[in-house]
């Protein structure tokens, strides 16, 4: 029995270090593709042919590409053009213009979820179009978007596991060392998968929350 | 001084190739309403969304005050005005839309409440008294706290038309407000209109309701085609109309 604690704190340290990483990474990356997804969703509504090509393209080559690829391409790349790059900050950059193709959809549709006469009448009482944006559309994508953006915040978490493929240390980086350090195969992945969890499900229950209180509000 | 409050000039609209208003000319004096009056599609719509510029006339122009709208002169060509100025004058023109298009994320105090703020920059507790105030006007005291899906139709189009009356404007348009509404809820919305216009406000009021438009308005304008047909005092217009188009439009309206 001892021995058994002994070998839960010799892996689970490591690992949890891993946790702190992989964290990191998610609320970066996630701040970034917020950012970059509104942006996105912002400028298309600006309705202008040659912007609204170039997003729509991003977005699509960026859906339609795996993750990993996208990742390996900034981190191995960039030192090409003469940008050297750690793993950490590659992670963050692949997955945020990652997530930036994914949310500016979902920003998209809350947007477009709004009637039109909703804008109308904040310009009628003469609000300029900023106003309108910012007072009265904005909070209501807001509203709209909480659920699938929490959903791929949740997402996110765990596909930050491919980001060890670049040897960015968060949790699936560190099970691997510790797998050819100790051969404890099994349960090296069973305790990152139980970490995963312990971070993600209390998340889903949030989601959950935003979602029955949506709902409510329809 | 110059009693005339709006004067809408040879009003041309296009959309792409529809033409749906071919030079629409209107003067309503300060304190006076006129009602619109037409088929539907004939442009009453349009005519109306001309006026504050959600629609950027093809061509003409609106003077609303002696003062040019939504555009401006510079030689003797006349340029769109910026969103900002545009804006700014559009604060003097309340409008009250057939969809009421209430703010569903803001309670009826704060529907009323945040034009003030944020357009005229008056502080939290004076545009709060000024919407209850607002809201009183329209009976709706007692829903103050309530968020808009909880209201029905008429209450919400009532809100709607506080929301418009916190502009302090100088003149309200309304674009059929009753039209959406089931036939219990109308006259709790005529009345408030009424009311309003009792006040001796400024008004142009798309309607269908033709007894209301008789009631409330000093000067009835009869749209069809793009142009106005026949405009005068109701009691011409709507009881002894000269045009045959008018008067098939009134039979029809009488027999539903
Ligand atoms: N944004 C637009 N783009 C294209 N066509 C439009 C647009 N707005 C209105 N129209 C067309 O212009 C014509 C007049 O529309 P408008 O809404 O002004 O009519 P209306 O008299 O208000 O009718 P109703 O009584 O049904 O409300 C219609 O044929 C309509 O389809
Ligand atoms: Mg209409």
């Amino acid at each position: 029995m001892g021995a058994f604690f002994q070998q839960l704190i010799d892996l689970g340290g490591p690992l949890l270090l891993g946790a702190g990483t992989t964290v990191a990474i998610t609320l970066a990356s996630l701040l970034v593709a917020i950012v970059l997804g509104l942006l996105l969703a912002l400028i298309r509504l600006l309705g202008i042919t040659p912007l609204n090509w170039i997003i729509a393209a991003y977005v699509e080559v960026f859906r339609n590409t795996p993750v990993l690829a996208q990742v390996f391409i900034i981190y191995f790349s960039l030192p090409y053009l003469g940008l050297s790059i750690d793993p950490f900050p590659a992670a963050v950059i692949g997955l945020g213009l990652n997530g930036g193709a994914v949310l500016c959809e979902i920003f998209r549709a809350g947007l477009n979820a709004i009637h039109h006469g909703q804008r109308e009448a904040a310009l009628a009482v003469g609000m300029t179009p900023w106003m309108s944006l910012r007072y009265i559309m904005l909070p209501q994508t807001w509203r709209i978007t909480l659920p699938p953006l929490g959903n791929y915040a949740i997402a996110l978490l765990k596909d930050t596991a491919v980001v060890s493929a670049i040897a960015a240390p968060e949790i699936m980086f560190w099970a691997r060392n510790l797998v050819t350090s100790t051969f404890q195969t099994t349960f090296v992945y069973i305790l990152a998968a139980l970490l995963y969890f312990c971070l993600s499900f209390p998340l889903a229950r949030l989601v959950e929350r935003f979602e029955r209180r949506q709902r409510a509000w329809q | 001084m110059n009693n005339v409050l709006l004067r809408v000039e040879d009003l041309h609209k296009r959309f792409g190739d529809l033409e749906v208003l071919t030079g629409v000319n209107m003067t309503l004096d300060r304190g006076h309403k006129t009602a619109i009056i037409g088929p539907s599609g004939c442009g009453k719509s349009t005519m109306l969304r001309c006026i504050n510029f959600m629609e950027t006339p093809s061509a003409g122009h609106v003077f609303l005050d002696g003062e040019l709208f939504g555009e401006k002169k510079s030689g003797d060509k006349y340029v769109r005005m910026s969103e900002k100025e545009l804006a700014t004058q559009r604060a003097h023109v309340g409008m009250v839309f057939q969809g009421f298009y209430l703010w569903p994320h803001l309670s009826a105090r704060d529907n009323v409440a945040i034009g003030p703020m944020k357009v005229r920059g008056m502080d939290k507790r004076e545009a709060n008294e000024l919407a209850d105030a607002m809201l009183e006007k329209v009976h709706m005291s007692h829903k103050v706290d309530e968020y808009p899906e909880r209201l029905s139709g008429g209450q919400q189009q009532r809100v709607a038309i506080a929301r418009a009356l916190a502009q302090q404007p100088k003149l309200m348009l309304f674009d059929e407000p009753t039209s959406a509404l089931d036939p219990e809820l109308i006259g709790e919305v005529l009345n408030v209109i009424h009311e309003l216009a009792n006040e001796g406000r400024s008004m142009v009021l798309v309607t269908h309701e033709i007894r209301f438009a008789r009631e409330v308005a000093d000067r009835v304008i009869f749209l069809h085609d793009g142009i106005v047909v026949e405009e005068g005092p109701p009691d011409r217009v709507i009881d002894n109309p000269e045009h045959e188009r008018l008067r098939g439009f009134l039979r029809q309206i009488v027999e539903h």
